[in-house]
């Protein structure tokens, strides 16, 4: 109430000020007539009469101001007094306004870009109604969110606790317009899709349950607003336009809402397609119970239902299909799980990753107020004689410190404005930003009001913290102490070793640059030495062309023959050494796998497997193409097709976990899981195939002549530039076939997908280290040259008495040196116990490393020197002359 | 004069809302009726009469409205609100209880030894 009142009444008093005024000037005359009319009646003249009521009422202007200031309309004119002084005071000294609000500019900034990517990544929920009770299926046994079809189905139709349950599958697709054919990124949606997120379309119509018949049923395209905008430029007669997609026409119904981007967070899909049309999408069965395409399910849960009643009905589902599938689903259990990043597959690690950063964030501001308080406690403590004047002259303490609180705020406030426009333009930056080319992502992590509250706040924040720093000194100021000696002397001196307040501040800080130089080095580092790890493939001279011959309308036998043109095509291109064929590649989008059986194995249920094993189907030359070496044994032949006995080339980890050893696997038989033996022939090296800090996993490669496929990647080993292979590349297919779309990239930049977490680590740590460091060095510097400062006539003396050089920098700087060095070494130690968090993120980040523990030593000492050269430079250039004649 | 008594500081405040509790009243009428009432035995400087009326009136305790005075003048006219009310009687109970404390210590007699 309280509260309340003072701000009205400063409101007010801030606007109405002058009815105010007249207001109380009018009341004060008419009392003093009042009283002369007394006066009047008790025979004096008028005249007279008005002249006594006025001396009587005593000191006018006094009264009217203690008036003023019992209303409350002092607080706000006093505060605009104190916004005016301080502006003038800095307007005065601009050095320091300019380093104070860049400083808060820098750590505000960094801090709402961390947030913005926070709460974009984590705290915004997908953007359809209701985000708040939608749920996806996560399969324990599998570890993920995949399913088959089928058993969509039966979830769907037999749980009683979601509203609807929705499938998608996010996949490409070729598409063709008329023009120029190209690959679009497509989400296979289940009818009931846009229903059960409740979702209106923007244009025309959305699908819905009722336009599902049965496979391929319903041949409808669905827009997203940005397709329809780059594609076919916001024209509405695009309804009802037929286009084909792996040569089959499609209709375009509708166009889905602006700001719905599909249930992938940040995967922006070109546009939806019933999930019924799969055959025509994809090659995959869509009736197999057995094969989980479907990426993920989710929906709405009803009213009431909490997350635990939900899992114990999936359960019971899943219990149902268990004993009604047990080949295909053997293991049924589910937890909820939020449909957020990659459908929450990345979750948790970025999730550990944001907060780590958001941490440090933090401390970076921490760092940065505690820097401000330093400069603040210093001004403060040179301002003593002032402050001391103005509290003999009757000021009041707290009138003193509402200023230098003002003072603080204004320069937190304009420093939270300056880095909040600073991360704004960032935030765009990186919304707009596409960083894997090949794919649909878009970062969406615009601003907003929730980072412009949180920018705010913590400007506030920082700016009562270390405007709060001086707050004991101006109070403990004894204007009789301070008027009496010349200069009130720190108190280091008499303390001797012992750490002041602000020594203990700069101490943190500098503890803080150091984990950021440290953990920013460790991830740089473990970058480095992951890209010169062994893959299992060979990155320089390498390209890889992505092809999809099912977008091309070859299926099922036409398949072969044309992979067999495109490599013979691509090997005829001058400069080309070889050329293998793959169906996916390692370190690709995706990685297939298999069950494995050992040869005696006659039970193949999946129990009885003897490893989950990766499969790549390539051609015979792949081997020598990505540069995979064989460890022993030989590739495929083209000779090897159907008709012969099925061979395999499989991995050191294939063959150590299977048969035990490397001879013992060399012409060793194992089985598929629908009996096939198969036969090594050659063992390859170890390499790295899902992601790369795995651990190593068992690989088998088969001849793709004995086990077609529809996808292609061609593995083009070449010397030639890349640029002008590429196009050449390009022609060439594009002459056997102009509807094949083709993807060209070296092997190197493929890895994009892979290295993106790793380097946004690197490079958000490296961006975090740089603000600590600059932050360092402001602060020793402040701090040594405030004590040269204040000392200089003591160099003075002791250069006039004969001093060293080296006394006379140890005196100078030794208290910095000091600090720097406890500062350094705990953030040494701590930024070791954080290369721990590092490591799953950015591979072999260790820091038990000699370059990582010189490197920090190294930037640590540096950033010493650095901000210690101009004091020292300083110090030593003493003139005692000059200070005697100044006295 | 000397028989008139400086105000204990404070002690305008309740005196305010004393006078105001008769009804209403402008700022001179006030005075006034303070005078009335204490028997002219209080001196109050004129003009200090209103920080006390305004502080009182920022405290929700008195409302204000201009109106016309018994002299046909434009004059601002003070009431107590329901919390001036309350407000006065803690004030009154505490005064008593104060006065009476002083009072009774003041009236000891040094005992005979």
């Amino acid at each position: 109430m309280r509260l309340f009142d003072s701000l009205r009444s400063f409101a007010s008093s801030l606007f109405h000020r002058n009815a105010i005024d007249r207001d109380m000037e009018e009341e004060l005359r008419s009392h003093i007539e009042h009283r002369a009319d007394d006066l009047v009646r008790s025979g004096l003249s008028r005249a007279e009469a008005e002249r006594r009521a006025r001396i009587e009422f005593g000191g006018y202007q006094r009264f009217k101001e203690e008036s003023r200031e019992a209303l409350g309309v002092h607080f706000g004119e006093s505060f605009l007094q104190d916004v005016r002084f301080c502006l003038r005071g800095m307007a005065k000294k601009p050095g320091f306004t300019v380093v104070a609000v860049l400083t808060l500019a820098f750590a505000i900034g960094a801090n709402s870009v961390v947030f913005g990517v926070l709460n974009a990544f984590i705290l915004r929920p997908l953007n359809v109604p209701h985000a708040e009770s939608l749920y996806g299926l996560w399969r324990l046994s599998s570890n993920d969110m995949a399913t088959s079809y089928p058993d969509y189905l039966d979830l769907r139709d037999r749980n009683h606790t979601f509203e609807s349950l929705i499938a998608y599958n996010v996949t490409q697709a070729g598409l063709d317009t008329g023009s120029d054919p190209s690959r679009a990124w497509v989400e296979e949606a289940s009818g009931n899709y846009f229903d059960a997120l409740g979702l209106q379309p923007y244009l025309g119509r959305v699908f819905h349950s009722s336009d599902e018949h049965g496979p391929n049923s319903a041949p409808y395209i669905v827009l997203t607003h940005a397709f329809w905008h780059t594609h076919f430029q916001d024209d509405p007669a695009v309804l009802g336009r037929v286009v084909r997609l792996n040569k089959h026409p499609f209709t375009i119904i509708g166009v889905a809402p602006p700001e719905f981007h599909g249930t992938l967070m940040f995967f922006n899909p070109d546009f939806f397609v019933p999930i019924v049309d799969h055959q025509w999408i994809d090659v995959s069965d869509m009736n197999a119970r057995g094969d989980r395409w479907v990426f993920m399910t989710l929906g709405h849960l009803k009213a009431g239902v909490t997350p635990a009643q939900a899992i114990a009905d999936l359960n019971s589902v899943g219990a149902y299909l268990e004993k009604a599938y047990p080949k295909d689903d053997p293991k049924m259990s589910f937890k909820l799980a939020r449909p957020s990043l990659y459908g929450d597959y990345i979750g948790r690690p970025v999730r550990t990753f944001m907060t780590g950063l958001m941490l440090l964030a933090g401390l970076i501001l921490l760092a940065a107020c505690a820097n401000l308080g330093s400069l603040f406690a210093a001004r403060a403590a040179d301002r003593s004689r002032e402050v001391a004047l103005r509290l003999a002259l009757g000021s009041s303490r707290k009138r003193i410190l509402r200023g230098l609180f003002t003072e603080a705020l204004l320069i937190s406030l304009m420093g939270g404005a300056v880095g909040l426009a600073g991360s704004v333009v960032l935030l765009h930056a990186l919304s707009v930003w596409q960083p894997i080319s090949r794919w649909p992502l878009h970062m969406s992590v615009n601003p907003d009001a929730k980072v412009y509250a949180v920018a705010l706040l913590l400007a506030l924040a920082s700016g009562l913290l270390f405007g709060a720093v001086p707050v004991r000194q101006v109070l403990h100021t004894n204007p009789y102490e301070v008027m009496k000696g010349s200069v009130a002397e720190t108190k280091r001196g008499r303390f001797g070793l012992r750490m002041t307040f602000q020594d203990v501040l700069l101490v943190v800080q500098i503890a803080i640059c150091a984990v950021l130089v440290t953990s920013s080095i460790v991830a740089v580092r473990g970058l480095a030495r992951s890209l010169h790890n062994n893959f299992g493939f060979e990155l320089q001279n390498t390209m890889l062309v992505e092809t999809d011959l099912n977008m091309a309308g070859y299926l099922g036998d036409k398949a072969p023959p044309m992979q067999k043109r495109m490599i013979d095509a691509v090997a005829a291109i001058p400069g080309v050494e070889t050329v293998g064929l793959a169906d996916q590649v390692p370190l690709g989008d995706v990685q297939p796998g298999s069950n494995v059986f050992t040869d005696n194995t006659s039970n193949l249920s999946p129990s009885n497997a003897a490893t989950d094993a990766m499969m790549f189907k390539v051609s015979p030359e792949y081997f020598q193409a990505a540069g995979t070496a064989l460890v022993s044994g030989r590739s495929f032949t083209w000779q090897e097709d159907k008709d012969k006995p099925r061979v395999a080339v499989v991995n050191r980890e294939f063959a150590r976990k299977i048969f035990g050893s490397v001879a013992k696997a060399m012409g060793a038989y194992f089985k598929m899981p629908d009996g096939t033996r198969i036969q090594i022939v050659g063992i390859a090296e170890d390499g790295k195939y899902g992601s790369l800090t795995e651990d190593p996993q068992p690989v088998m490669f088969l001849p793709i002549l004995q086990w077609p496929s529809n996808s292609a990647y061609l593995v083009v080993r070449s010397s030639r530039d890349p640029d002008q292979l590429g196009p050449a590349i390009r022609s060439t297919l594009r002459d056997l076939d102009s509807g094949l779309p083709v993807y060209i990239q070296t092997r190197f930049k493929a890895l994009d997908a892979f290295l993106f977490g790793p380097r946004m680590a690197t490079i958000s740590l490296g961006v975090l280290g740089v603000m600590g460091a600059m932050l360092s060095v402001v602060g020793i510097f402040g701090m040594a040259s405030y004590s040269v400062s204040k000392r200089l006539r003591e160099f003075g003396i002791r250069i006039a008495l004969g001093a060293q050089r080296r006394e006379l920098l140890q005196t100078a700087l030794g208290r910095a040196g000091k600090l720097l060095a406890i500062g350094s070494g705990v953030g040494l130690l701590l930024g070791l116990a954080a290369g721990k968090v590092l490591a799953f993120l950015v591979s072999q980040a260790t820091p038990w490393d000699p370059i990582v523990l010189g490197g920090v030593l190294l930037t640590m000492l540096l950033l010493g020197l650095l901000a210690g050269w101009v004091p020292a430079r300083r110090a030593l250039s003493t003139d005692p002359l000059m200070l005697l004649r100044e006295e | 004069m000397s028989v008139q008594a400086q105000l204990l500081p404070g002690t305008l405040d309740l005196l305010i809302l004393r006078a105001v509790s008769l009804g209403p009243l402008h700022g001179y009428g006030v005075l006034l009726r303070i005078e009335q009432i204490s028997g002219g035995a209080l001196l109050i400087e004129q003009g200090a009469l209103y920080p006390g009326l305004f502080r009182l009136l920022r405290q929700g305790l008195l409302k204000a409205d201009w109106g016309t005075s018994e002299n046909n003048r434009r004059a601002k006219f003070y009431e107590l609100t329901a919390t001036g009310q309350k407000r006065l009687r803690e004030e009154t109970a505490s005064w008593n209880r104060l006065a009476t404390a002083i009072a009774n210590a003041l009236a000891v007699q040094p005992e005979e030894s």
